[in-house]
């Protein structure tokens, strides 16, 4: 392996040029009013390798809004590192001018107005474009998906994944790895992986649940300019915990650290001279990971749907986070002699979706996979006056509306959200679509359950979900954000340890406290029981909507957060 | 794999001098202190060769799979220290055994610290432990 003062030296090297040509280059052009497309793309070629990374793109096909974070709250030893650092904080760390295109592209703040000067983001037609210009400059290019691809919106919720495999075939990526697509159930991933996919489907921590042993292929070798690749995939550990199991019961999934050391140790003597992590852990997780696993030379981190401009340097290890639903492409260039990763030049290539014209070809493909749908998708069900968007550890304003939709159409004192980490955004006066309503509650498992549960039941289900994102050992954060409640206020203090974090939980419009011993009537969705009933929660907000027609949301304080 | 054995190979066929004694329905619970105390005679126990394998959560509390490995020991003695019933398993080791690793499947009714404790030929302990969490799980982002 490199040295530490070796690798120090050609990691300086790299991000002086990353700052001039890089992040520092957008704020020149917000200062020139003007953005083009060379520019999104200029990048002075570096090394003999690139690697191409995208991740968490939910099947998002078109150009959407996506509002970044107001609310990542790192513990433990993540606390105030990125990507736990959000709005201003995040543009004082890397520099960043508030108003600034890439200041919309990665924080919250002024997201309504910014959003009118900047226009969508995302698309995968643009997407193409990017790829494509890169593959272009360098030939010796790799393309890699982090996974969650086949999952998020109404078509390929319609046509199980379908549209996406068709499109990632399209675009010639060359591994990918998994979380949701697992959400279609053996037999689909199966039919897709082993049928239609034109590249691996890589997962060293998928194991055969009955006999505990590897069940997916772990890596792939790649051959660029001379150079020997190894792209190890890493699934979502939490599989059969954050979802339905049921749904795949064959399999078991896990961190499995020690089975990445034994892998990566399997292609160093294999003699590969460079070992890529195609990780969908999520960051924390891959930060530890990294740190305890030796000979990782990149990391490719997905899950937790972070856009950081920098690579983060752990030991030796360069980690990549790309954002999600297609707002973002990485290009990383590397030096690679002698088995040794030199140096590395990196960008965070944001698509802004009026400034990369589309590629013609795809677009013409991903036309082709709605048509089908079209008026379905376009038909319009309501309006909205306010910003709508889910992202964050705590409830969004999304959510208020679904919650607000589940308690009325479900009769209902409180309602429970799932705190996924996907989910788009509406601006406001924009018109909601049915394929709106999609974009935040597809899933496989989408029926609205009504049910009633003790006080001290919904005590241990927040405690629970709260130690899931607030247990300070990255290994033990199962899942996703905070999930999310309509009709009950609580006070979470993300300091304490589980058991001790809920506090003054109350019914949200009288005040009046929750008892331990009391039932109350609760709806939620996303329940990963097996034989759960209930109407499908588009289906409940569509209707919810079409009511009130003009959505317009009061401020939410029923969550207080301490403990920062 | 690195493993000389696999799994599969080891559950179904054991090896050489391999055998598992489990403790089920002990009509009074032998309490961590006691189990420990019978098991290592009163010695502390040290760190270092020993391997506990388990996941960091709980996929299903029923049957949570552990692995653990201990070169050189002739007893292998696995506790779960929040059940009703502490008491795993003992595994012993004659001089015929080729490896000196078990693994198997436990139930975890919480979320507890898994130990393993081995004894080496010379009469010294070494421990290992491994907090596994058991969770209701969903919201899965």
């Amino acid at each position: 392996m490199i040295t530490r003062r070796e690798f120090l030296q050609a990691s300086l090297a790299a991000s002086a040029i990353v700052g001039a040509s890089g992040v520092g280059n957008w704020s020149r052009l917000a200062a020139q009013q003007a953005l083009t497309q060379d520019q999104l793309l200029q990048f002075d070629d570096f090394g003999n390798v690139t690697l191409i990374h995208i991740t968490d793109l939910h099947a998002q096909l078109k150009p959407i809004w996506f509002r970044e974070p107001e609310w990542n709250i790192g513990v433990g030893d993540a606390k105030g590192q990125p990507p736990h650092v959000v709005g201003k904080e995040f543009l004082d760390m890397f520099k960043i001018q508030p108003g600034s295109p890439e200041a919309y592209a990665l924080t919250y703040e002024d997201f309504a107005a910014l959003g009118k000067a900047y226009g969508k983001m995302g698309g995968m037609d643009r997407v193409a474009t990017v790829v494509k210009a890169i593959r272009a400059a360098r030939p010796e290019s790799i393309l890699l998906d982090g996974g969650d691809t086949w999952h998020g919106s109404m078509t390929s919720f319609l046509t199980k994944g379908q549209d996406m495999v068709n499109v990632m075939n399209a675009l010639g990526v060359d591994a990918m790895t998994s979380h949701w697509e697992w959400t279609y159930g053996t037999e689909r991933v199966k039919e897709i992986v082993e049928t239609q996919l034109n590249f691996p489907f890589l997962g060293a921590n998928i194991f055969d649940a009955e006999w505990d042993e590897p069940a997916f292929e772990p890596y792939q070798i790649f051959e660029k300019g001379g150079v020997r690749i190894a792209v190890i995939g890493q699934a979502f550990p939490y599989m059969p915990i954050a979802n339905p199991k049921w749904m795949f019961p064959e399999y078991s999934f896990g961190i499995r650290e020690e089975r990445m050391q034994e892998v990566v140790d399997e292609v160093r003597a294999e003699g590969v001279d460079l070992v890529v992590c195609l990780s969908h852990n999520g960051f924390d997780v891959d930060r530890k990971m990294v740190s305890r696993v030796k000979g990782i030379d990149v990391i490719l981190t997905g899950h937790t749907h972070d856009a950081v401009p920098e690579p983060v340097l752990i030991g030796d290890t360069i980690l990549i986070a790309s954002g999600s639903n297609g707002k973002f492409v990485s290009r990383v260039d590397l030096d690679v002699r002698d088995g040794k990763m030199m140096g590395f030049r990196h960008k965070l290539i944001p698509i802004f979706s009026d400034v990369i014209t589309p590629d013609a070809d795809m677009a013409a493909l991903i036309d082709a996979e709605r048509e089908p749908f079209k008026a379905d998708l376009e038909e319009q069900v309501g309006t909205t006056e306010s910003l709508l968007y889910r992202r964050g550890n705590f409830q969004g304003t999304w959510d208020d509306l679904i919650c607000d939709a589940v308690r009325s159409e479900r009769d209902a004192q409180i309602a429970m959200s799932p705190g996924v980490r996907w989910g788009t955004t509406l601006m406001p006066g924009d018109a909601i679509t049915r394929e709106d309503i999609h974009n935040v509650t597809s899933m496989t498992y989408g029926a609205c359950y009504r049910t009633e549960m003790t006080g001290e039941t919904i005590k241990t289900i927040l405690e629970d979900v709260a130690d899931n994102i607030f247990n300070p050992d990255p290994y033990y954060q199962q899942g996703g954000d905070m999930v999310r409640i309509g009709g009950l206020a609580f006070t979470c203090d993300v300091s304490q340890s589980i058991g001790n974090r809920i506090s003054n939980m109350a019914l949200a419009d009288t005040g009046e406290a929750i008892d331990a011993a009391k039932s109350y009537t609760v709806a939620g969705w996303a329940s990963v029981n097996e034989g759960t009933e209930g109407p499908q929660i588009w289906d409940v907000i569509e209707a919810h909507v079409r009511k009130i027609g003009t959505v317009k949301l009061s401020p939410n304080t029923s969550v207080s957060v301490t403990g920062l | 794999m690195t493993m000389t054995i696999s799994r599969r190979d080891a559950i179904l066929a054991g090896f050489g001098g391999f055998a598992a004694a489990a403790l089920p329905g002990l009509g009074l619970a032998a309490t961590m202190e006691e189990l420990t105390t019978a098991f290592t005679g009163g010695a502390a126990p040290g760190e270092g060769g020993i391997t506990l394998t388990a996941p960091e959560i709980a996929e299903n509390g029923n049957t949570v799979p552990v692995e653990v490995n201990a070169p050189g020991a002739v007893a292998i003695m696995l506790l779960a220290a929040g059940n009703p019933e502490p008491a795993v398993a003992t595994f012993t080791f004659g001089p015929a055994a080729g490896s000196q690793r078990a693994a198997t499947r436990i139930r975890l009714a919480k979320t507890q610290d898994v130990i393993a404790m081995a004894k080496m030929a010379d009469g010294s302990i070494v421990q290992a432990s491994s907090t596994v969490k058991v969770t209701i799980g969903g919201c899965g982002g």
